[in-house]
């Protein structure tokens, strides 16, 4: 039952300080026990109970606040030296160090003890104990046990704001590897709140805790990439389609930025340095269709650019919108854009006009290509991860990819090549797992999967040495993950095998091609002789124009058609009403009249209309 | 006098048969204090091992105390990747050599 005590307080009286009085007890409740109770109750005996003997304890539970440390380094100074003496005066030390060599007792010591070091230098002379004696069986053994491939997590860096952004893209410190730069914004569409911080960050892989450095652009960066001539060098591309550049040691601010008027007008997606004399060339590609050159030491204006226009027109309105970029630099003059519509759209550099930039689209995919990377062992061939599939293209096949995995129930987000084994790549997926595919092991199913977390997964480097790896998350956290030796390390004869693989699908693909070639050929025969026959000279590949006129004539045809069957029905009718009675001739001959002209305006109207506003009225007679 | 000179001298040619043994780097004699006395190797370097040796000698000195109280440490080597650090410890100084081994 419920207790209630009812309080009142006078509104005059409220903020009045409250006074206490003492006043005997009061009882409120008295609550008699009830003995049919007992009913639901039975004595028990015996009774069981444990007893022992000991302290008893109470356990609590402790966990101190977080505590942030930073690391910082302490100069040491020569020490030891008498309080009197300056070690850093040459003289004085000199002449100290000349004084404790006259010692006798100086000399004494260091007689004997240089007697036994002398031995034992003979001694390491004279026979090598640590020897390996079976260096090269060793070598094999190791070759043979086949340790499970795994990967583990080394280290979580997660983005210290309070509000948390996606890792859209990292990159690696080219020289070391000790740092990764990671990006971070929102790519959700005008979803980002608005006291989203628009730094990215510097980590030092060694400290999770605290970014190494912050960079503050002026809007959040989408993505990033470190000069690989110049380490010092960034160079980020923002949501609001400027490109900056950042120098690490002149500070957080960028160096540069480009203006507005000639950036890009939706967020940059990728940007990539060029192999070029001065190591200042780098070009980006966007959602707005144009993919722009930009030398970063004139930032105020790309000093090229493309638009990619498939009808080759560089029509701004029919452009695919740009969302990967891949350039090799064994191949400066190629470079392929990944599109939004699922094209990959390989180009020429050198091409004179615009319309040979672009030299040929790849056409399979259903949806954004996320990443785009050539294999770095066999540049004809390439990677591409868009919807639900990562699939492997070569050059020379334009209609499909040589392979591709199987439609996974997760969209895959981004994906790149191992830079040590042709056979391997990596791939993350929306439900936060990473793929690990090894095609020479197994091409069906990756050959390890690893659930890294919740979130989705955004995006995915490999370091240099094909050990470690970053991959980000939709809530900024970064993991760095360490794979098994055997998916870093080069196994025998696999790059020969790798490159059989490619060559046998690639065959493959060459022949269903020319087959598939074949039998459009044969169709297109047939028809276009059906089509002889029937007298019409339809072409197999008329515009959209020409069909919708051909259809609104056709239906034209069909309605006077049917007016003209009414009508004759009609004149029928009349003619039989006619023999009935006269007086009733003239609210015919007037219908008649009115229909006629209906179906003369009808006729009129379908000689000579093409424009589908008539079509409409038409429906109002 | 001639006694403490020959003796001095005597230091010097030790130190120098030292050198000249195969695959032998650099030799620091460093003092109860941790000040190199005598060094072939540059400063920076030899104020390093002077101050990491010292440590190194205490806790294995006190390791081997430790286990026999009777027992003290005459000799410690240090085997690396790329050479060999030997200790040879007294009351008042210490000589390190550092050597590396030919393989």
């Amino acid at each position: 039952m419920e207790i209630v005590y009812v309080y009142t307080k006078k509104r005059s009286e409220f903020g009045r300080q409250c006074n206490f009085s003492d006043r005997p007890a009061e009882l409120h409740v008295d609550i008699l026990p009830d003995i049919s109770l007992a009913a639901n109750f039975t004595v028990r005996d015996p009774c069981n109970v444990t007893v022992q003997c000991a302290e008893e304890m109470s356990e609590h539970e402790v966990n101190t606040e977080r505590f942030e440390s930073e690391s910082r380094g302490i100069n040491h100074v020569e020490g030891g030296w008498p309080k009197d003496l300056n070690p850093e005066d040459m003289e004085v030390t000199i002449r100290y160090r000349k004084k404790v060599e006259k010692d006798e007792h100086y000399q004494n010591t260091i007689m004997q003890i240089a007697g036994l070091m002398e031995h034992c230098c003979k001694q390491n002379n004279a026979t090598d104990i640590y020897q390996e004696f079976f260096e090269e069986e060793d070598d094999e053994v190791v070759e043979e046990s086949e340790e499970q491939p795994s990967a583990k997590t080394i280290n979580v860096f997660r983005d210290p704001n309070e509000v948390k952004r996606t890792a859209t893209s990292l990159c690696w410190h080219p020289d070391g590897n000790h740092k990764l730069a990671v990006a971070y914004s929102s790519l959700e569409f005008q979803r980002a709140p608005n006291d989203m911080s628009f730094d990215s960050y510097i980590w030092d892989i060694e400290n999770p805790n605290k970014p190494e450095m912050t960079l503050k652009p002026v809007s959040p960066l989408v993505c990033l990439e470190y000069n690989p001539k110049d380490s010092h060098i960034l160079v980020g591309g923002s949501y609001n389609g400027q490109i900056a550049y950042w120098d690490t040691r002149k500070g957080s601010q960028p160096a540069e930025m480009s203006t507005i008027e000639h950036s890009h007008r939706d967020p940059v997606y990728k940007v990539i340095w060029l192999q070029s004399k001065t190591g200042t060339d780098i070009f980006s590609a966007s959602t707005d269709g144009q993919v722009l050159w930009w030398d970063i030491r004139k930032m105020s204006e790309p000093f090229e650019r493309l638009v990619l226009d498939p009808s080759k027109k560089g029509n701004l309105d029919n452009a695919l919108g740009a969302v990967s970029l891949e350039f090799e630099t064994t191949m400066p003059t190629k470079f392929m854009v990944g599109t939004e519509q699922g094209l990959v759209v390989s180009c020429n550099r050198k091409a004179k006009t615009p319309a040979e930039k672009i030299v040929c689209t790849y056409s399979g995919h259903h949806g954004p290509i996320y990443a785009l990377q050539r294999n770095p062992f066999f540049p004809k061939n390439f990677l591409t991860v868009a919807d639900w599939t990562a699939r492997i293209w070569s050059e020379d096949i334009k209609e499909s990819s040589i392979m591709w995995t199987k439609y996974h129930m997760a969209h895959l987000l981004d994906g790149c090549w191992s830079p040590v084994r042709p056979s391997v790549f990596f791939t993350v997926k929306m439900d936060g797992t990473l793929d690990v595919w090894d095609i020479l092991f197994k091409q069906n199913d990756p050959t390890l999967s690893l659930k890294v977390c919740d979130e989705a997964l955004c995006s995915i480097r490999v370091q240099d040495n094909g050990r470690f790896l970053g991959c980000g998350s939709q809530l900024g956290t970064t993991t760095l993950l360490e794979v098994s030796a055997g998916l870093c390390t080069l196994q025998k004869n696999e790059k020969a095998m790798v490159s059989e693989m490619f060559e046998r699908e690639t065959k493959r693909e060459k022949i269903l091609e020319a087959r598939h070639r074949e039998m459009r050929l044969k169709e297109r025969s047939r028809s276009e002789q059906s089509r002889e026959d029937e007298g019409k000279e339809a072409d197999g590949e008329e515009s959209t124009e020409e069909l919708v006129a051909r259809a609104e004539r056709e239906f034209f045809d069909i309605m006077e058609a049917e007016k003209k069957k009414e009508w004759n029905e009609e004149r029928q009718r009349e003619k039989v009403k006619d023999e009935k009675g006269v007086c009733e001739e003239k609210d015919f001959q007037e219908e008649h009249e009115t229909n006629g002209i209906a179906n003369a305006e009808l006729v009129s109207y379908s000689d000579h209309v093409r424009n589908p506003f008539y079509f409409h009225n038409l429906m109002y007679f | 006098m001639l006694d403490i000179e020959c003796a001095g001298a005597e230091v010097e040619e030790t130190i120098k048969r030292i050198q000249s043994q195969k695959g032998v780097q650099g030799i620091i004699i460093v003092n109860a204090e941790g000040i190199p006395i005598k060094s072939t190797l540059d400063n920076s370097s030899t104020v390093q091992y002077a101050g990491n040796v010292h440590q190194l000698l205490m806790k294995a000195r006190g390791m081997v105390r430790d286990i026999d109280p009777q027992n003290d440490l005459t000799f410690l080597r240090v085997r690396s990747k790329k050479n060999e650090i030997m200790i040879a410890p007294d009351k008042d100084y210490f000589l390190i050599v550092i050597q590396n081994p030919t393989e």
